[in-house]
């Protein structure tokens, strides 16, 4: 029940949120961030009593389960359930959740409740697809996010937010339904196997099927993840959806959505398919290593400061693409890592370019210069997110990209080394951030507000969750490795899988 | 031959269905007020309604060898009352209420409503023919009933004469399949079909050809649906909706029962035909719909698309492929009305057209965000995204299309609801734009009436309940296909 608690929340006080509103703009706010801080209380809860869990139900990497009847004509159930990874997932979204509240505290001045309400849902529908354990039920998930992610581009985006939520949409949508034909495609062949109706998880695990089939079914659920994700060459929409969002569009988008992609990958594309997922690795391999470099090299062209951070999660999202391929142990927790600490940096990034942006007006970075001056505080945090960004060691993405080289060197070297490459560019692009912006003469004569208290608050807690990352992972991983082994056991052979 | 006592239960919808006409149009006569009218069209058509649970007892029965009751012919009378129940409130509005001079309006409607029903029961080229004329000379009134205003009569003399030629070519198919077989009754048409079935004789083919066009022309697919955007911008909304629904379903539910009845899925050319039609209606509906501003024409297009997907499901044959196509137009039925109760809502009494461009919808949620909230639930629907009926409807057709291994035809489905999210988006930005400052709010100051509100907001609930938690319409739909197959 813990885990439809965590949906709940965010659904009603959405609802709560929207209908608040009548009484003045504070009140959407305070519930939003309520009904986020209570699932972040929870999920920690559920972190902190997790060994004693496992111990307990003895039912493996399993925290906790809920499986209702939904729609039996078809064997359809509200089957969710809670791992490791599924838990760090919460924890992010959660997470960035409160942030995305805070940094549309003041940036965000008409239709508040109706935007808390659609941020609630779209954090409802990103947690509901790391928590469903039924195939229909993680497509009803997926799709359900869409619609408020949607409406918070098209209504308190930026100046071309129409042409931007129109693409973000259609390339999402379309390619979910490419999912739907797939996972029905795979329902009826093991109706066909077996006889009965399901889409649940595990009954669905190692259906037989021909190469080809099994090629192509596999296809349409890395469509529909490597979009989410974004891959190259799928990512034409993430741009335009992340530069034209409001900051805390961004920071969901870049920290949550694009997380569901990969989580997909790793939960349902190599197990279900783990046959064909291994004769398509050097394929998604390559993309993977293209999206690192491509994306930086992108990113290194803008002069628009927020499109450029949009094409560094094209880059940074490569390395996961090319960890969960790997498919190996390092590789695995790497891709898991790598997902937390672009989370965190990328988000940070957004909420700093929209600070900027509400005071300056202009994302356009050949007017910026000199800002250290004025913002000293802003200033410093940039350079740190900057040089998290571009994986200095001791910070929580170098672990991650590190630990995604290590283990994707033992698969394919060439495309790693090429892939390595990609943390030479990553450094040019970090620097022309923090040089055109904070760095130079102040040739416009900007005079800005620093940082405020909010700001500082939400900024420095991800600069202190960072570090933690960097100096100290373990825990992470730990929460996240049974889970990453049980996927690698279960994709390896059916029967101790069946048992989990 | 007599009628049994069983026989008159089994036929009590369609004789309550039958008397309401004459006692409304008693009432017209002598009473002349749109309320009683309208009171007594309700009672009858709520009247209709209860006794489909009596007829349910005896069914399956064939009463006289044109009509046959059984769950599937009640499942679809049902939607059919229900959606006219919903059509006759959003009339009573429209028309101006009390005050508009409307009355004769419930007797055609409730005379398309008996023809729907006969429709679905058919079992017999003619009680096809009867129920499709009945339906369709109630609605070349209906769709003309403003005589006043220009757009309704264009509208209703283009239905009436493409109406005209497709009753022709159905007749002239039904010819050419009796004088080969010397029946007119579904199920002996199916068995004394040669071993070659339809494809083996030039007549057979050329008849069922026939009726299959004529029927196309009924529910608007490609590339008979010329008519449709027209008509659909022309009629006054409620009678659109008429139109949209209770018109197209009932004629797809027969068709469906004609194809299985009489063994038509044997035909190869057929079905290869009907395939090429869906494909096209898809693609055409969609596509052409992205050149719309008017919200009609949108709607009108975008039906003629849903009825492509809905081709797709009525392709794959089987158990499960009848109960997409159930499923899918009951979804379709609630959307539908619930779309066009909104165009009927905002549309002034009287006025010369209703609000159907798309400038007259700009920025209404942030002055009437209870009917924009609705309309944007519809159009949610519309594209298949989940809490709303119009996802689990899609779902079935998809499934039901993956199960018979029809990969064309529904990859074609994937592309055309993808392009299908452009123009339904876009109707939903314009609802999110700001308030233009300049023009007067024709929305904000109109006076609704709490019978359309009514109905709305019963069509919204609907719509998320069973999109949330359709298990119980899946079990009634499973119950009445059961004996279809």
């Amino acid at each position: 029940m813990v885990m439809v608690a965590l949906i709940a929340v965010l659904v009603l006080g959405g609802l709560l949120a929207w209908y608040a509103e009548r009484w003045g703009d504070a009140g959407p706010r305070w519930i939003a961030l309520a009904a986020v801080a209570f699932d972040l209380v929870l999920a920690l809860w559920l972190w902190a009593r997790a060994p004693a869990a496992i111990a307990l139900t003895g039912k493996g990497p399993w925290l906790a389960a809920v499986a209702l009847p939904w729609i039996p004509r078809f064997g359809i159930s509200f089957r969710l359930g809670l791992d490791g990874l599924s838990l760090v997932m919460v924890l992010l979204a959660s997470f960035l959740g409160l942030v995305s509240v805070a940094a549309s505290w003041r940036e965000i001045r008409e239709q508040v409740g109706f935007f808390h309400f659609n941020l609630l849902w779209t954090l409802a529908g990103a947690i509901g697809v790391f928590l469903a354990l039924d195939l229909f039920l993680f497509f009803f998930f997926w799709e359900l996010m869409l619609v408020p992610m949607y409406f918070l581009i098209a209504i308190w985006g930026h100046e071309n937010r129409h042409y931007a939520s129109l693409k973000f949409f259609i390339f999402t949508q379309g390619s979910g339904l490419l999912m739907l034909v797939a996972i029905l495609a795979l329902v009826f062949l093991h109706r066909e196997a077996t006889g009965t109706f399901t889409f649940d998880y595990f009954a669905l695990l190692h259906t037989d099927m021909a190469p080809s089939t099994a090629m192509w079914i596999m296809l349409g659920f890395f469509v529909a993840f490597a979009v989410k994700l974004p891959a190259v060459p799928f990512h034409v929409w993430l741009p335009d959806a992340h530069t034209e969002a409001p900051t805390a569009g961004s920071v969901i988008l870049a920290g949550v959505l694009l997380k569901t992609g990969a989580y997909g990958l790793l939960r349902f594309v190599v197990p279900l398919f783990p046959d064909a997922a291994l004769r398509f690795a050097p394929v998604a391999m390559a993309l993977g290593a293209i999206s690192i470099l491509y994306g930086a090299v992108l990113a290194f062209a803008q002069t628009d400061l927020k499109r450029l951070v949009a094409y560094t999660s094209v880059s940074h999202l490569g390395f996961v693409l090319l960890g969960v391929f790997a498919w190996n142990a390092w590789a695995l927790q790497g891709a898991v890592m790598q997902m937390i600490a672009h989370g965190i940096s990328t988000g940070a990034l957004f909420v700093l370019v929209g600070a900027l942006q509400e005071r300056m007006h202009t994302r356009d970075m050949q007017r910026m210069g000199g800002l250290w001056a004025t913002v000293p505080r802003m200033g410093a945090i940039g350079i740190f997110f900057a040089v998290a960004s571009l994986g200095l060691p001791g910070l929580g993405n170098f672990v991650g990209e590190f630990l995604v080289l290590l283990g994707s060197y033992r698969v394919q070297t060439t495309i790693t080394v090429v892939a390595a490459l990609g943390l030479i560019t990553a450094v040019v692009y970090a620097l022309v951030l923090v040089q055109k912006t904070f760095h130079g003469e102040n040739r416009q004569g900007w005079r800005l507000a620093d940082a405020s208290a909010r700001e500082m608050t939400t900024l420095c807690a991800m600069i202190a969750i960072n570090v933690w990352l960097g100096l100290y992972p373990q825990p992470v991983l730990d929460a996240a490795a049974p889970a990453v082994n049980a996927l690698q056991t279960i994709a390896a052979g059916p029967p101790q899988a069946r048992l989990q | 031959m007599s009628l049994a006592r069983a026989d008159l239960i089994a036929l009590l919808p369609l004789i309550v269905a039958a008397a309401s006409v004459v006692v409304v149009m008693l009432v017209a006569a002598f009473c002349r007020q749109p309320r009683a009218a309208l009171l007594f069209t309700l009672l009858g058509l709520a009247l209709a309604f209860a006794t489909l649970p009596l007829a349910a007892e005896v069914a399956p029965r064939a009463v006289t060898p044109l009509v046959i009751i059984d769950r599937y012919a009640l499942f679809y009378m049902g939607l059919v009352f229900a959606a006219t129940f919903a059509v006759a409130l959003l009339c009573y509005g429209y028309f101006g209420g009390a005050a508009g001079r409307h009355e004769a309006l419930y007797v055609l409607l409730l005379a398309a409503a008996l023809g729907a029903a006969v429709l679905v029961a058919s079992s017999h080229f003619a009680s096809f023919f009867l129920g499709l004329e009945l339906l369709s000379v109630a609605l070349f009134a209906l769709i003309a009933y403003p005589t006043r205003a220009r757009h309704p009569l264009e509208a209703g003399i283009k239905y009436l004469i493409l109406a005209g030629l497709s009753s022709a070519l159905l007749l002239f198919g039904m010819a050419l399949i009796y004088a080969h077989l010397g029946t007119m009754q579904f199920a002996k048409i199916g068995a004394s079909l040669a071993a070659g079935g339809y494809d083996a004789d030039g007549y057979l083919l050329a008849g069922l050809a026939l009726i299959v066009s004529g029927v196309g022309f009924k529910l608007a697919l490609v590339p008979f649906h010329m008519w449709t955007p027209d008509v659909y911008e022309g009629a006054p909304a409620p009678v659109g909706a008429l139109v949209a629904t209770v018109s197209k379903g009932a004629v797809l539910a027969l068709l469906l029962r004609y194809f299985i009845a009489a063994n038509a899925y044997r035909s190869h050319s057929i079905t290869l035909a009907l395939s090429l039609i869906a494909i096209a209606s898809i693609l055409a509906g969609n596509l052409l719909a992205l050149l719309q501003d008017n919200v009609k024409r949108i709607l009108a297009y975008s039906s003629i698309a849903h009825l492509g997907y809905l081709l797709v499901a009525f392709l794959a044959v089987g158990a499960l492929a009848a109960e997409a196509v159930a499923y899918y137009l009951v979804a379709y039925f609630v959307t539908m009305l619930g779309a066009f109760a909104v165009v009927a809502l905002l549309s002034r009494p009287g006025a010369e057209r209703d609000a159907d461009t798309l400038d007259d919808y700009r920025g209404l949620f942030w002055c009437r965000p209870w009917l924009a909230a609705a309309f944007t639930i519809m159009l949610l629907s519309l594209a298949g995204i989940p809490l709303t009926m119009g996802f689990v409807g899609k779902i079935y057709v998809v499934a039901a299309g993956v199960g018979a291994s029809l990969w064309l035809l529904v990859i074609v489905l994937v592309i055309g609801s993808a392009i299908g999210l452009f123009y339904y988006l876009r109707v939903i930005a314009a609802m999110c734009a700001p308030v233009p400052a300049d023009t007067p709010r024709v929305a904000a100051q109109l006076v609704t009436s709490p019978g359309a509100s009514l109905t709305l907001a019963a069509l919204t609930v609907l719509l998320v309940w069973l999109g949330a938690y359709p298990a119980p319409l899946i079990h009634v739909i499973q119950t009445a296909v059961a004996h279809l197959t």
